[in-house]
């Protein structure tokens, strides 16, 4: 099992009773609600806590991208990730997860911005690219009926200008450049590693297991139930392209608190991932599901169950249950993400070891229990050859 | 004039016009009164088209992307739908049409008119989105939950509750959320206005009514109702009271009675 560490720097100073008057802590959250004095103590402070983990052994950190919220203080990612590039143990990976293609203006500056980073760190990137989720749209005034249309062609412009000799004309729909001609070119030959963090929706692991890609998947904030199913839809995608997806191309991304007994981590774990799920994940549907973000079809299922993400409270120990949070000794989560591996077959584990209003000092004790504790005993487990199907079904 | 109108069950028929199977209801006899119907969709045959149709042949179409008509390849923005009208217009062999346009539909009439007039007698706007004015604060339509809608939309507490009220089965849940992608196509970025429009609405040569709900939420009578007036060139302003944005539904008599009027005015002329 290979680990990373994933930060989402909320703004974790920020008032709880917001939402008594406040639908949601992203778009129209006024920032009056954001103090900069705290804001860059954070900063610095989630900073250190990257580059911590990547001293004790994880193979990798990421960061990612959300604009106008409290959820996530990253609107630029790859300027996290500049920051870190130097700072960093020299051998740990940046997952940058990931660029919010859509809805940002110039794709080739993303391909260049990437390309910069390849160099400095040579090669230690890894590009995310994502849609960004709903509120981004409202956020950043970009059609969400473009959505699926402006991914696909600035990837394969990105992919382009990456891997093609410049210069070069792109006529597409959407982006018209007389002259790509990229420098620097990627160090990282043909081009950097592409992961795609999704919510699962069948046409993004289409995307991503189609046999010209073979991305990493990576399933973000879903049940066991469903990430099991995601893992083996992968796979079923890449069985029928005639090839056998490796666990490799397959990651869980996943909250997890480890700490010396179950007692202790559940003490020590419970106000701060309730406060993830109830404030900072707080979005009305309106919100979330922009018209045309998804298929229409994919829209209604989606608002029948949209209980997940915007319903109504949920504790830490109904999300320990779902399968969203795992927390424990460190046996109980060795354990915990052995069964998961055996059951949905990933190689990858994006720990989300701060969540929340979580503070500096657990948070370092929970990536050092981690590191010390859990990333040994797993370091060699290996999902079975075969997944059983049946698992995937439950 | 009271409404005495019957409630009269319009001819639906589907015409293909551009590669767009598009769904067109029908009724009366008369010269040719075309309405394009606002983002909430339309389909609908309410009592005041059907007394617009005692004097009309009133055409209603669902616009291209809404309802039960297709959403074509080329569907991609306000042009696109403007070029259909006119497209529509000729198909149907309309000749001397007053058109009518409520909210989207008045911006699509609008956008319609500055490109050609040729085929239209006269123009009545209700609420009609496709104009900016800097500095006016409008809601965000798209982040508004159902019931907030149903509450800006309607000044008359009796048709919020009315709207609260409806129970949408699975087909009218597939059509909500049909007009809803059609609206943000058209509509999510510049938001409900096209930046250009103003430069050419000295094209719309034929009489224009403009019609306002006094307390629209969604679009506020002041300053909207007086800047489109101020800029066509042969305009008549209405502000009805109490209304909301959807004047022809909350003031129908006097609606009606404002269009009719303004019809037999400039004809006669």
């Amino acid at each position: 099992m290979r680990f990373f560490f994933f930060h989402l720097m909320p703004y974790a100073d920020l008032d709880p009773d917001y939402d008594r008057l406040h639908k949601s802590s992203w778009v129209t959250l006024p920032n009056a609600y954001y103090d900069p004095v705290k804001g860059a103590d954070l900063y610095h402070r989630y900073l250190d806590e990257l580059e911590y983990a990547a001293a004790l052994g994880f193979e990798g950190v990421g960061v990612n991208e959300h604009h106008q919220n409290a959820y996530g203080l990253m609107p630029c990612p790859n300027v996290f990730a500049g920051m870190l590039a130097r700072r960093m143990a020299p051998e740990a990976k940046i997952c940058i997860l990931g660029r919010a293609l859509p809805v940002l203006a110039n794709p080739l500056s993303i391909a260049e911005e990437y390309a910069v980073l390849d160099n400095v760190t040579r090669g230690r990137i890894i590009a995310g690219f994502v849609r960004g989720i709903g509120a981004e749209y409202h956020s950043l005034a970009v059609n969400p009926t473009e959505s699926h249309g402006r991914f696909h062609e600035a990837h394969d412009l990105i992919l382009a200008a990456w891997t093609r000799p410049g210069p070069f004309t792109w006529d597409g729909k959407y982006y018209h450049f007389p002259h790509v001609n990229l420098w620097p070119r990627a160090y990282q030959q043909p081009h950097p590693p592409v992961w795609i963090p999704s919510q699962g929706s069948r046409e993004t692991i289409e995307f991503a297991a189609d046999p010209s890609r073979r991305y990493v998947y990576l399933q973000t904030a879903a049940p066991a139930a469903t990430l099991f199913r995601t893992m083996q839809s992968y796979r079923d995608e890449a069985g029928r392209h005639g090839y056998r997806a490796s666990p490799d191309q397959l990651g869980w991304s996943i909250k997890i608190y480890v700490a010396e007994t179950d007692a202790i981590a559940r003490a020590e774990a419970k106000p701060h991932i309730e406060s993830f799920a109830n404030k900072f994940l707080r979005m009305p549907q309106e919100m979330l599901l922009p018209p045309g973000y998804t298929s229409p079809a994919s829209m209604k299922a989606l608002m029948l169950s949209r209980r997940t993400i915007t319903g109504s409270h949920r504790t830490m120990e109904q999300m320990i249950e779902q399968g969203t949070f795992v927390c424990g000794a460190p046996r109980t989560v060795i354990d915990q993400l052995a069964e998961y591996q055996q059951r949905g077959g990933f190689n990858i584990v994006m720990a989300g070891l701060h969540f929340g209003t979580l503070p500096h000092a657990l948070t370092m004790k929970n990536i050092e229990i981690f590191a010390k504790d859990v990333m040994p005993a797993l370091r060699d487990a290996l999902p079975p050859t075969e997944v059983a199907r049946g698992a995937a079904a439950e | 004039m009271p409404d005495t109108a019957p409630a009269v069950t319009p001819r639906e028929e589907f015409v293909t016009v551009t590669g767009c199977r598009t769904l067109v209801l029908r009724s009366g006899e008369g010269p040719p009164l075309l309405f394009l119907h606002g983002a909430g969709g339309g389909g609908a045959w309410q009592p005041w088209i059907a007394r617009l149709a005692r004097r009309h042949a009133v055409i209603a179409p669902e616009l291209p992307g809404f309802g039960r008509s297709d959403t074509p390849e080329w569907f991609e923005n306000i042009h696109d739908v403007a070029y259909f009208v006119l497209d529509l217009m000729e198909a149907l062999d309309l000749r001397g049409a007053q058109v009518m346009g409520h909210s989207l539909g008045g911006w699509v009439a609008a956008e319609a008119a500055v490109r050609s007039v040729e085929r239209m007698a006269g123009l009545t706007l209700i609420g009609p989105a496709g104009l900016h004015v800097r500095g006016v604060p409008k809601p965000d339509i798209f982040l508004m939950t159902p019931e907030e809608m149903a509450r800006a939309r309607f000044h008359d507490p009796d048709l919020v509750a009315a709207a609260l009220a409806e129970v949408q089965d699975d087909a009218a849940l597939d059509r909500a959320l049909k007009n809803r992608f059609a609206a943000a196509r058209l509509m999510w970025a510049p938001r409900g206005f096209d930046p250009h429009l103003e430069k050419w609405l000295h094209r719309i040569t034929v009489p224009t009514l403009v019609v306002w709900g006094a307390q629209d939420a969604i679009l506020p009578a002041e300053p909207y109702a007086a800047h489109w007036a101020s800029l066509l060139p042969r305009a008549t302003l209405r502000v009805l009271a109490p209304s909301g944005h959807s004047p022809q539904l909350e003031q129908a008599d006097a609606f009606c009675d404002a269009l009719e009027s303004f019809i037999a005015g400039s004809t006669s002329r």
